[in-house]
């Protein structure tokens, strides 16, 4: 479409010198992916249930734009929230690899970050990061709804500073 | 109950278990102080399956609820736990089993009470306690491939680094 | 096209009935309405389910084995865990356990701390329930309703003990914390909020005629069967037995206070529905009743040996948890260290009438069901 930018008035033609600004494509994409953040709804132990919370009324997840999704398909953050046994360590790494590209992982609490209280028991693994690669880690038994919060919150950060830079965040 | 006023229950099952069964069919009885003072009866393995139906039958004892059921690892022996409840005569029952140590086996009470079953396959799963005539004895906790079982105490983990 | 054309007669086959194919659908481990890792293999004809075998284990956590390396204090955090949901009866029944071998008193204040706490536990477990429940079904807003609830019995038990949801408060002897000042009085004010809240929960859903229709008549069984699969809790007040732990087999200072057992006879998921909002009033009661009765000062503990070892021997205690009773059986061998616990968890017992239920259901039902026999899975996995 041809724009004579003659024929627009000078008013309008200030609103829009002040309004349109450049930037990279990726930049902008980080920008949306990090601001529609739509976790897979998988719980796995007591962190869920803070994470039901997080998502209930008082602390309303959704204003971050990060909506529950039940299906691996339509999501791009897992919020690991819990124990990670050994039986559920197949599945949970199949569900990972069913989610779309770019996908976030979160490991909520102490469970999921490195065992937990439980790091000496038969049947449990002592870090998701084994099985999945981690984005961020939220300390805390079970982490309470600000540190769910925060922990999204540096996602973002992450995701936005990723895009802007071109640079990797990852373990040293 | 007037014919039984001077008995305690305790003394009233064995009567009722020995009656039926035969004195051998009960290898100790006695008052577990520690556990809320339950009478608690150690009855022999080889007759256990005939005596469950009968403490679930018989109109005197009548335990119709199963509370738990367990097994535990003595390293010389294993013990089975029951603990039964009965609704209509408001009574407390524990009962034990010893087994060996080398392929420990009771039979199924999974028919008697249905809430014997994943118990009994729980039992089975972690200590390796079999259950002759159980319907679907197989790991319930753990994944089928698992090797041992844990809550023996003399388990060794494989793969203690993951 | 081909379709509109009458069909020759070596095409027809003869008899032309509905033919369905069996199938089988796998429901979990991550499925939104199983609460957790709960799978669930359903073999299906159409709508009606043939048979359907549960498999849980994906929480799995060996308590029981990493409790015999314990002692008994630091179990106890291990038994916040199991049912997360209420944790404070949890403690409860460990503690109460090993007082019972041990023969300790326990300080009157202490006591009522501890009913305080449970109670208010319960409620936010039921709590909980109702609007998972809900939203199972169908209905978003009342899971809103219920966790916004939630979070003041939350904030109350933050206060009283430092943590949101896994406490850790009780302690073999008492408690670890007493009541902040102005406690006490926060809790009778959230009891005369909630009782004023409650009947806006029904207004909201129980009424509703369609939510009527999903749930009566749904997973419905008798007396026998609930016995006979060792239900416990709401599952077997549902079909009329009027049993109740902490009436029937008092513990704690149960026995003081005036409440009500509330049972159905339907035996189906609306009686567990009502069931389990009556708890709630129930439970508002008994913490009326408390909060009046609490004693000005006194200990929070009891006199207990610095390293606690309980004598020789094996004990077994129930008690009733939101879910159902609750027991823990401990073999000691005078160590400080148990030989083995052995937990009864109510969910994986209850769960266990689950694949009975179903048979013959319809698959819409599945969730209803299953919701219904309220289970949290770190409990039945252990």
């Amino acid at each position: 479409m041809e724009l004579n930018l003659d024929e627009i008035a000078p008013e309008l033609r200030e609103e829009l010198n002040r309004n349109v600004l450049f930037t990279t494509v990726e930049t902008v994409k980080g920008w949306i992916r990090s601001n529609s953040l739509w976790p897979l709804q998988f719980g796995l132990a007591c962190c869920a249930i803070e994470m039901m919370s997080t998502g209930g009324a008082r602390y309303d997840l959704d204003r971050f734009g990060v909506i529950f999704r039940a299906s691996p398909r339509q999501s791009d953050l897992m919020i690991v929230a819990g124990t990670v046994t050994k039986k559920m360590a197949p599945l949970l790494r199949r569900l990972y690899d069913q989610m779309p590209d770019p996908k976030w992982v979160i490991a909520m609490g102490s469970c999921a970050t490195a065992g937990g209280p439980y790091v000496k028991s038969y049947s449990v693994v002592k870090g998701v990061d084994q099985i999945v690669p981690v984005d961020v880690y939220i300390p805390g038994c079970p982490p309470n709804p600000a540190a769910l919060i925060y922990g999204i919150n540096k996602l973002q950060e992450k995701i936005r500073y990723e895009a802007k830079t071109g640079k990797r965040v990852t373990n040293p | 109950m007037e014919e039984h006023v001077q008995l305690t229950p305790l003394e009233r099952y064995v009567t009722r278990i020995g009656e039926k069964f035969g004195e051998s069919a009960i290898e100790n009885a006695y008052i577990n102080e520690l556990a809320k003072h339950v009478p608690t009866l150690v009855i022999q393995k080889e007759q256990w399956k005939e005596v469950a139906r009968f403490l679930k039958e018989d109109e005197s004892l009548h335990f119709e609820y199963l509370s738990n059921l367990h097994g535990i690892d003595y390293e010389d022996r294993m013990e089975m736990y029951y603990h039964f409840y009965s609704y209509k005569h408001r009574q407390n029952l524990a009962v034990k089993i010893v087994l060996p140590r080398e392929n420990p086996s009771v039979c199924s009470v999974a028919e008697i009470w249905g809430g014997a079953d994943w118990s009994e396959r729980e039992t089975y799963d972690l200590l390796g306690i079999h259950f002759a005539g159980h319907p679907n004895l197989t790991r319930i906790m753990l994944p089928d491939d698992w090797v041992g079982y844990p809550l023996r105490k003399d388990y060794v983990e494989y793969d203690e680094e993951v | 096209m081909l379709r509109n054309q009458p069909p020759t007669e070596s095409v027809i086959s003869p008899a032309p009935e509905i033919r369905t194919e069996e199938m089988l659908l796998n429901v979990g481990p991550q499925h939104p309405s199983t609460h957790g890792v709960f799978r669930l293999v359903v073999k299906i004809e159409g709508e009606t389910i043939k048979e359907a075998v549960p498999v849980m284990g994906y929480l799995h956590r060996g308590t029981e084995k990493i409790a015999e390396n314990l002692t008994y204090t630091q179990i106890i955090p291990y038994m916040d865990r199991l049912d997360y949901l209420a944790a404070m009866t949890n403690n409860y029944v460990l503690c109460h356990a090993v007082e019972t071998m041990m023969g300790l008193a326990i300080p009157e204040r202490a006591d009522y701390l501890r009913i305080i706490a449970m109670e208010l536990n319960r409620i936010a477990s039921h709590l909980v329930w109702w609007g998972t429940y809900l939203l199972d079904i169908g209905a978003m807003s009342p899971f809103l309703y219920a966790f916004r609830d939630r979070e003041s019995i939350l904030d109350l038990l933050n206060e009283l003990c430092g943590a949101r949801m896994t406490f850790n408060y009780m302690r073999i002897g008492g408690v670890k914390w007493d009541a902040p000042p102005g406690w006490i009085e926060k809790v009778a004010n959230f009891v005369q909020y909630m009782k004023k809240e409650l009947p806006n929960y029904h207004k909201l859903v129980s009424g509703n005629e369609i939510f009527i229709h999903r749930l009566a008549g749904i997973g419905q069984y008798d007396a026998d069967t609930a016995l006979h699969y060792s239900l416990s809790g709401v599952m077997l007040r549902c079909t009329g037995i009027k049993w109740d732990l902490r009436r029937d087999e008092s513990y704690s200072l149960y026995d003081r206070f005036e409440f009500e057992i509330p049972t159905a006879v339907e035996g189906d998921c609306l009686a567990r529905y009502w069931l389990r909002l009556a708890e709630i009033e129930q439970s508002l009661r008994i913490l009326e009743q408390a909060v009046q009765q609490f004693p000005a000062d006194g200990e929070i503990m009891g006199k207990v040996p610095r390293v606690i070892r309980p004598p020789a021997g094996e004990t077994y205690v129930r008690i009733e948890s939101p879910r159902g009773e609750i027991g823990v059986y401990i073999a000691s061998q005078g160590k400080d260290k148990p030989w083995r616990l052995k937990l009864r968890r109510p969910s994986f017992m209850n769960l266990q009438i689950l694949p009975h239920l179903l048979v013959g259901a319809n698959m819409a039902n599945m969730v209803a069901i299953l919701g219904s026999i309220d289970i949290v899975l770190g409990e039945v996995d252990a």
